[in-house]
C-alpha cells in the first residue's frame, strides 16, 4: 500500500536562508504525524509546500503513490488535502460563512451550509456563529473557523499548523477526540505544534526539523518531552527561576470600575471590571477567548479610549481617556495578540517596525528617524531574542511566526516599561524560546515593573503570574493568589459557574496582603 | 518589481500608441516620431517641458504625501483653481503693484487657498467620516465655477473685449523668464525644493513614518497611538498646499491672467504621476516629465499631423490603465484552476 503521503528530498531556499534543505518524509493512511521543530526550522514552509501554496524548489511530492505535478491549492483541495494555516487565511469583510463557502470546491447553499458550520462546531466543541463577520473575531475565535472549514470538507489529509495555540484546554480536548476519531476513519494529520504534551498525546510519529533539515525521528509516546525538546533545540532547555514577588505599595494599574459596551453586538460587554496590578508582581487574565479580553485589553492600551478619566489609573495619573502614545508616555509597553497588521507592520522592515514603539528611545532625533539608531536597536533585539532574520532589514513578513512573536515581546521589553501588557505572549513560540521570554517577563517584573498577562494557556499562568483573575463573558472575578488555588477552580470560573460566597471572599482577602 | 511596472507599463502604451495610429491612418514610427522626439528637439520645446512638468511634478508630490497614508485627493484640480485665483487677486488688487513683496504675497496666498480647498474635506473626513473622494472631487466642480464666475463677472477686465479674462498681471506680479524668447521661468526652482522637501519627509521624518504607518496597516497605527486624523489633515494639505502654489506660479508665470481654462488638466494627471512614479520623490520627477512629453506631444501631433486633442488624454489614460494592470499581474497571479473532476480523473489514472 503507498504512503498517504510521499515528500522526497524537498529544498526551498528563501533570501539567505534555506528553509528546508532535502526533507524527505512518509505519512501513511490514518496515522498522527507530527512535525517538530524550533521557531524558524521551515515547519510552516514545509507545509505550505505540501498544500501547493509554496513552490519547492527541487523535490517531489506523492499523494497515494501518485507524483503531484503543478501543484497548487485548488489541486490539493480535489486530492482532499486541507490545511489551517499558522497565520489563517480567511477574508476579513465577509462573515464565516461565507468565507467558508469561498473556498468550499462545490455548489452551495448559504443558510443550510451555515446550519452544519452551528451543529459542527458545537459538536466539536468550537461553538461559533456562522453570520459574525470575521473582523469581529478574536484570534482564538478564528482559529475555530479555520479548523471548522476544514473538517466540513471530509478530508483525506489534514494539516494543522499549530491549531492549538489560542484554543482553550477542554476546545483542544474535543480537537483531539475529533482527530483521533478522523484518524480511525483513515485520514492522515500532519500535527504541527510546540506544546509538546499534546504531541506525545495524540501523535504516533513525529519528524524534528532543524535549520531546515530532518534532524531525527520519534515516536513521541515512547519518548519523554525532554528527549524531544532536546532533538529539536539541540541542547539543554534553560530552567526557570521564579523568586518570590515584592509588590509595591501603590499599584501601577488601577482598573475601578469600568464598563462599556461592545462596539458591536456581537462583542462583549464589559461590566464593572476592578482589579490592580502592582509593581514587581505579575497579574494573569484567565479566560475562554471571546468573553472581553480583546474589549478590556484595548481600553488598557488606549487603543480603544473611555469617557471616565479615572476608571483607569496608570502610576497614579487618570488614563482612560489618554491615547496609546500618551499611556506610553506613562510608561506602558503593550504586546498585543495580532502580531502581524497590529504588533508590527507587515510590509515594513524590523528596524522600521521597530520605530513603531521606540520612537521615544533615541530613534527619532529631531523629527527625523536616526536610521542608524534603529537599525541598531532592532539589531540588539534580534541577538537578545535569538530573533531568526536577515538581519534588521528583513521584512515582518518574511519572519517565521515565533521569530516575529519573539521580536515584537523583545522590542517592548526593550523600552523598559513600568507596565507591560501581554496578550498571548508565547504564542506560537518554540519551548526554548518560550521558557527565554517568560523568564525575560519574570525578570523584568522582579525589577520592579507591573505586569499583565492575558493568556489562554493556564499552565503558562500558572507557571509565572503572582495572582489570577478569570473574566468570563465580561466580568472579572476577583483575585486569586496562584499557590492557593487550581486549574479546577480557575476552569469553573472560567465557564461561569460561582462557587460559595466565602470560599471567594477567602481568596480575594488573601491577597490583598 | 516595484519598478518593472512603470517601465512595462511604458513600453506596452507605446506599442498600443502604435496600433492606434496605424488604425486612423497614420504610420506608426514617423508618428511616434513627431509625438515624442520632435517637441524636445528645440530649445523652445525644451523649455515648454520643463515648464509642463514643472506643475505636474509640484502637485504630484504633495498628492503622494496623502496617496502614501491612504488619503485619496482626487480634487487638486479645484486646488489648483483656487490658488491660481488667489493669487491673481493679491497680484491684481494689491495696492502698490510694483511692490517687490508682491510676488511672496502671491505665493502664499496661492498657498493659503489650496490649504484652505483642502481643509474642508479634511475637516469632513476627520469630524464626520465622510469619503475624501467624493468631498475633494465636487470641491474640484465648485472651484472651477467659482473661476467662470469671476472672469465672466466682478474681475472680468473692463477693457478685454467682453473674452472672459481678467486684465494682465503688472510686472512685478510675474516671474520673469530666463530668457525672453522661451517662457520657462524661476518657478521651477520651487519645484525643486518641494521634490526635496517630500523627499526628506516621506523618506526620513518621522512624520512620514507615522503616515506610511497608517497607510500600510491603520491597526499598527492605532496600536502605536498615531492618531488617523493627522494622517488625514497632513495628506490633504500638504496636497492643497502645492496646487495651490501650482496654481499661483502657472497664472504669475505663462498665462498672466485668470481665464476660465488656467489649466489643461494638471491637477488630474498628476495623480496619474504621482502613481507612476510610485509616491517616490524622485520617481515622480522621472514620470512628471514623460506626462509633460505626452501633453507637448498630444499639442504637436494635433498642429502637425491634424490629430484630434483627445490624444492627449487618451495617451495618459491608457498609461495608467497599464500601469493598474501591470501592478496587477506582479502582485498577483492568475491561475486557471481545473475543475475538481480533471484532478480526481488524474488521480484514478494512475
Ligand atoms: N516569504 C518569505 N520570505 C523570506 N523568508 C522566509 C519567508 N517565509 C519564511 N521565510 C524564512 O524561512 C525560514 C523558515 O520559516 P518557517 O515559517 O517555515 O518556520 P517555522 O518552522 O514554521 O517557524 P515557527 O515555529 O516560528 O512558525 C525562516 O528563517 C523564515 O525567516
Ligand atoms: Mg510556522
Amino acid at each position: 500500500m503507498h504512503p498517504r503521503l510521499e515528500l522526497r528530498n524537498i529544498s526551498k531556499r528563501y533570501p539567505g536562508v534555506l528553509a528546508n534543505d532535502d526533507v524527505s518524509l512518509a505519512i501513511q493512511p490514518g496515522e498522527i504525524h507530527a512535525v517538530l521543530g524550533e521557531n524558524g526550522a521551515g515547519k510552516s514552509t514545509l507545509m505550505k509546500i505540501i498544500y501547493g501554496a509554496a513552490q519547492a524548489d527541487s523535490g517531489e511530492i506523492y499523494c497515494d503513490g501518485n507524483l503531484i505535478t503543478a501543484h497548487n491549492p485548488a489541486m490539493s483541495r480535489a486530492l482532499g488535502i486541507e490545511m489551517v494555516y499558522q497565520h489563517f487565511a480567511l477574508f476579513e469583510s465577509v462573515s464565516v460563512v461565507e468565507n467558508i463557502a469561498l473556498s468550499a470546491s462545490s455548489a452551495f447553499n448559504l443558510p443550510s451550509l451555515a446550519e452544519k458550520i452551528r451543529e459542527l462546531s458545537l459538536r466539536y466543541g468550537m461553538p461559533i456563529d456562522p453570520y459574525r463577520q470575521v473582523h469581529d473575531l478574536s484570534v482564538g475565535e478564528r482559529q475555530r473557523v479555520e479548523i471548522v472549514r476544514c473538517l466540513l470538507q471530509a478530508p483525506k489529509l489534514l494539516i494543522l499548523d499549530e491549531p492549538t495555540s489560542v484554543l482553550t484546554p477542554q476546545a483542544v480536548a474535543k480537537l483531539f477526540d475529533t482527530l483521533r476519531q478522523l484518524a480511525a476513519e483513515g485520514c492522515s494529520i500532519v500535527y504541527i505544534s510546540h506544546k509538546l504534551d499534546e504531541v506525545q498525546e495524540l501523535c504516533d510519529t513525529a519528524t524534528v526539523l532543524r535549520n531546515g533539515k530532518v534532524t531525527g525521528i520519534a515516536r513521541p509516546k515512547e519518548t519523554t518531552s525532554l528527549e524531544l525538546a532536546r532533538m529539536m533545540v539541540g541542547s539543554k532547555l534553560p530552567e526557570m527561576h521564579v523568586s518570590p514577588a515584592a509588590p509595591s505599595e501603590k499599584p501601577v494599574l488601577e482598573v475601578r470600575k469600568l464598563s462599556a459596551k461592545a462596539r458591536d453586538h456581537f462583542g462583549v460587554d464589559l461590566s464593572d471590571v476592578s482589579f490592580n496590578v502592582h509593581g514587581g508582581e505579575i497579574v494573569g487574565l484567565a479566560g475562554v477567548s471571546g468573553n472581553g479580553q480583546a474589549e478590556l485589553i484595548a481600553l488598557l492600551s488606549g487603543e480603544r479610549r473611555h469617557a471616565q478619566a479615572d476608571a483607569i489609573k496608570i502610576d497614579g495619573i487618570s488614563a482612560a481617556t489618554l491615547r496609546p502614545d500618551e499611556r506610553r508616555q506613562l510608561g506602558l509597553a503593550f504586546v498585543p495578540e495580532e502580531r502581524l497588521g497590529r504588533g508590527a507592520v507587515p510590509s515594513h522592515t524590523l528596524w522600521e517596525n521597530a520605530v513603531l514603539t521606540a520612537h521615544r528611545f533615541g530613534t527619532v532625533r529631531k523629527g527625523l528617524v536616526d536610521r542608524r539608531r534603529a537599525a541598531a536597536f532592532a539589531a540588539n533585539i534580534i541577538d537578545r531574542f535569538k530573533v531568526k532574520a536577515n538581519g534588521p532589514g528583513a521584512t515582518a513578513q518574511s519572519l517565521s511566526g515565533g521569530n516575529l512573536q519573539k521580536f515584537i515581546v523583545g522590542r517592548e521589553i526593550a523600552l523598559a516599561p513600568k507596565l507591560l501588557l501581554v496578550s498571548q505572549p508565547t504564542w506560537g513560540v518554540d519551548v526554548g524560546a518560550s521558557a527565554f521570554i517568560r523568564q525575560t517577563i519574570i525578570d523584568l517584573s522582579r525589577a520592579g515593573t507591573a505586569v499583565f498577562i492575558v493568556s489562554e494557556e493556564l499552565d503558562e499562568l500558572f507557571e509565572i503570574c503572582d495572582r489570577l483573575l478569570v473574566i468570563c463573558q465580561g466580568r472579572v472575578s476577583p483575585p486569586l493568589v496562584r499557590t492557593s488555588t487550581d486549574r479546577e477552580e480557575i476552569g469553573l470560573l472560567m465557564t461561569g459557574r460561582t462557587m460559595g460566597k466565602d470560599q471567594m471572599g477567602s481568596s480575594s482577602v488573601a491577597l490583598q496582603d | 518589481m516595484r519598478i518593472a511596472a512603470p517601465v512595462v507599463a511604458c513600453v506596452l502604451t507605446l506599442i498600443f500608441g502604435s496600433l492606434f495610429f496605424a488604425s486612423l491612418g497614420h504610420d506608426p514610427l514617423p508618428t511616434l516620431y513627431a509625438f515624442f522626439v520632435e517637441p524636445l528637439s528645440s530649445l523652445n520645446g525644451l523649455s515648454e517641458w520643463l515648464l509642463k512638468a514643472s506643475p505636474l511634478i509640484l502637485i504630484a508630490c504633495g498628492l503622494a504625501v496623502g496617496f502614501r497614508a491612504n488619503v485619496w485627493n482626487i480634487g487638486a484640480e479645484g486646488q489648483f483653481t483656487m490658488g491660481a485665483i488667489a493669487a491673481s487677486g493679491v497680484g491684481l488688487f494689491w495696492p502698490n503693484p510694483e511692490s517687490a513683496l508682491l510676488l511672496p504675497l502671491m505665493l502664499l496666498a496661492g498657498m493659503a487657498a489650496g490649504m484652505a480647498w483642502a481643509a474642508i474635506p479634511a475637516f469632513l473626513r476627520s469630524r464626520m467620516n465622510t469619503n475624501e473622494i467624493l468631498v475633494t472631487l465636487m470641491m474640484t466642480y465648485i472651484a472651477t465655477l467659482f473661476l467662470s464666475y469671476l472672469v465672466h463677472g466682478p474681475w472680468r477686465d473692463p477693457a478685454g473685449f467682453n473674452y472672459p479674462q481678467t486684465a494682465l498681471l503688472p510686472a512685478a506680479a510675474m516671474f520673469q523668464s530666463f530668457d525672453p524668447a522661451y517662457r520657462l521661468n524661476p518657478s521651477i526652482f520651487i519645484t525643486a525644493v518641494a521634490v526635496l522637501l517630500m523627499w526628506l519627509f516621506t523618506d526620513r521624518s518621522f512624520l512620514g513614518y507615522k503616515m506610511s504607518v497608517s497607510g500600510a496597516a491603520p491597526l499598527a497605527a492605532r496600536y502605536a497611538g498615531f492618531r488617523e486624523s493627522a494622517a488625514v489633515w497632513i495628506g490633504l494639505l500638504a496636497g492643497g498646499a502645492a496646487a495651490g502654489i501650482a496654481g499661483m506660479a502657472e497664472a504669475a508665470g505663462p498665462l498672466g491672467q485668470l481665464s476660465p481654462q488656467i489649466s489643461p488638466g494638471y491637477g488630474f494627471a498628476a495623480i496619474i504621476v504621482a502613481f507612476i512614479g510610485r509616491l517616490n520623490a524622485f520617481g515622480i520627477v522621472l514620470s512628471g516629465l514623460l506626462m509633460s512629453l505626452l501633453f507637448l506631444g498630444g499639442e504637436g501631433v494635433q498642429m502637425t499631423l491634424a490629430l484630434p486633442s483627445a490624444l492627449t488624454r487618451i495617451f495618459q489614460g491608457i498609461l495608467l490603465f497599464f500601469l493598474l494592470a501591470a501592478d496587477f499581474f506582479i502582485f498577483y497571479r492568475i491561475r486557471l484552476v481545473r475543475p475538481a473532476k480533471d484532478a480526481h480523473a488524474l488521480e484514478t489514472a494512475r
